[in-house]
């Protein structure tokens, strides 16, 4: 009998699948039943043995007790990790953070990139009642990913998915928060969701927060410890891995660093 | 009774005995401020450095089946310049200011650094067990830890506190050198070096391969420490060591401690750790008769 699991000790899961998003980006598949069963916006502490450990929003899979992650090649790690192959280990620990509260109704879904990831899963714990809008920004059309699967996540549910590409080689031209402004002049939502770069985070609640729509952000930091000692991940008097990821717009408003600054590895606040 | 949670160490009084230990969530004002007001007695920053230091590469931090983590952040910190800056506009919380460097020129430049702060007492880490250099391999040099606690002694008026942990050497040896030196309170004591391995990808987990050990695992080690620093010096102690419940601090408070000092706790059980403490050793003074924690200080080392 499996003994029981202590989720802060690193568990070992070995990708099954990989599958290819866009040309930057992957999701690998692996077992494990924990953290196939996470909350939309909670995290899970990734270890690349012998590179790094890091912060990642879990993605969602059709298979059950499936995990997935879906990375970006950028630095170091994120790239050691993008090119793992089937067979290869990583640990997970985790699932850390707090989650978003879906409303009722009608509600909007902003994210960019591999900010998707968590309002993925969000799509999959709505309810079918929730008439659901998502904006996907990308900067160029070969950087569009999750059409398809926000599709079919959203089978049951009333639906418009709009993407959005910086150069208009793909959906709408511009940004995201762009087309998010035109839709709050004729339509009004019960709850919008965002992940992604923060200077869209930023625009997002700003816009929601005026129009007084309930928002909630995943915000993204500097991560170490991922359960509330270290202090890296600090936002003013907030630590996005304990009080977070997930904060409501309203509160956002309140802090000045969110939207502008945050911090090194170091700890120096710097602007984004 | 009405029993008081203010408990001093030398010329350093704090109104709560529960301080935040170096290197715990010590990087933003605001976040000391909102411990402050959960209850801290005083916060402990991350240990500062000459220059801004990155740390090592995750892992850095290992949780122990059973309890306690094994961290090996790297003294991971935004340097003693930009530190000073971020807490000028503090007026309400002690703040203890933690320094690590490897001669006594070392502290004297970063103090100095201090100068427009209010600034409670220093820290001198002498017991970081995981950065090569600094720490534990300065504080089992006692004529190095003599010659740094003189420096900094002639330079700045406040509280002089050392950090000693389990080296080499006999602590007990740093901690004379450092009494003998002038210093005005020692905390005891820092993570005691530990490693953990991965069965399963047969590697070591934290990216620098040895940390140090803290939480409850190392509790009796750390209480055991202080009763015998307070039985052999007369120098008001902050105990530190997988202290998280009233009675830890309690059991430190009649081993010899002023003060206590966590960290780890906090990763299980966040800042509501500080009232909860406060509170359960208030009650225990009001049921024990106690008016100050200084009648508690020391008592079982009562024959």
């Amino acid at each position: 009998m499996e003994k029981q699991r202590d989720n802060n000790h690193p568990h070992i899961c070995v990708i099954e699948k990989i599958v290819d998003e866009t040309p930057t980006v992957r999701t690998l598949y692996f077992k494990d039943s924990v953290l196939a069963n996470v909350l939309p916006g909670q995290f899970a502490m990734i270890w690349i043995p012998g590179v790094n450990e890091l912060p990642m929003s879990v993605m969602v899979s059709d298979v059950s007790d499936q995990a997935a992650l879906t990375v970006r090649k950028r630095g170091e790690s994120s790239t050691a990790l993008y090119n793992l192959s089937v067979g290869q280990q990583i640990g997970v620990r985790g699932p850390y953070g707090n989650s978003f509260e879906i409303k009722n109704g009608k509600i909007l879904l902003i994210g960019g990139g591999t900010g998707l990831v968590p309002l993925m899963r969000l799509i999959k714990f709505a309810n079918p009642s929730n008439h659901i809008t998502v904006l996907m920004g990308s900067q160029t059309k070969n950087e569009v990913f999750f059409e398809e699967t926000a599709k079919k996540l959203l089978e049951k549910n009333s639906h418009e998915i709009i993407p959005v590409t910086e150069d208009g080689s793909y959906g709408k031209k511009g940004y995201v928060t762009d087309v998010l402004e035109k839709l709050l002049e004729e339509n009004t939502y019960d709850g919008i969701y965002t992940c992604g770069p923060e200077l869209m985070m930023y625009k997002t609640v700003q816009m929601a927060n005026k129009k007084g729509i309930f928002v909630q952000a995943s915000l993204e930091r500097m991560m170490k410890c991922g359960i509330g000692i270290c202090g890296s991940c600090c936002v003013n008097d907030d630590l996005a891995c304990r009080d977070g990821t997930v904060f409501d717009g309203a509160h956002l408003s309140q802090k000045s660093e969110f939207g502008h600054s945050h911090r090194t590895k170091s700890g120096i606040l710097e602007e984004i | 009774m009405d029993s008081s949670l203010e408990t001093t160490l030398g010329s350093l009084t704090l109104k709560r005995p529960t301080v935040l230990a170096s290197g715990i969530l010590g990087i933003s004002l605001d976040v000391f401020n909102r411990l402050h007001d959960a209850g801290a007695g005083a916060v402990v920053t991350k240990s500062l450095s000459k220059e801004p230091w990155e740390g090592y590469p995750n892992p850095t931090i290992f949780s122990v089946k059973g309890g306690g983590w094994i961290n090996a952040v790297g003294l991971s910190n935004p340097g003693a310049e930009n530190f000073a800056k971020m807490i000028e506009p503090n007026q309400d919380v002690p703040i203890v200011v933690s320094l690590v460097g490897s001669i006594e020129d070392d502290f004297e430049y970063m103090i100095k650094k201090f100068e427009n702060c209010k600034v409670a007492a220093y820290e001198l880490n002498l017991s970081c067990p995981h950065v090569a250099k600094v720490g534990l391999e300065v504080g089992d040099d006692v004529e190095l830890v003599s010659k740094i606690i003189k420096k900094v002694k002639s330079i700045t008026n406040s509280p002089i506190v050392a950090k000693v942990g389990l080296g080499k050497s006999d602590y007990l040896a740093t901690v004379e050198a450092a009494v003998s030196a002038g210093v005005d309170a020692i905390t005891a004591i820092n993570t005691v070096r530990a490693m953990a391995i991965d069965v399963e990808t047969q590697m070591p987990i934290l990216s620098n391969k040895i940390g140090g050990l803290s939480g409850t695992p190392i509790k009796p080690i750390a209480l055991r420490c202080v009763y015998e620093i307070s039985s052999k010096f007369d120098i008001p102690i902050m105990g530190c060591g997988g202290i998280s419940t009233w009675e830890d601090a309690v059991e430190f408070i009649l081993a010899g401690s002023s003060a206590v000092q966590f960290g780890s706790v906090m990763g299980d059980n966040w800042v509501e750790t500080f009232g909860e403490i406060n509170s359960g050793i208030q009650k225990y003074m009001e049921r024990k008769g106690y008016a100050t924690i200084g009648e508690m200080i020391g008592k079982a080392k009562r024959q």
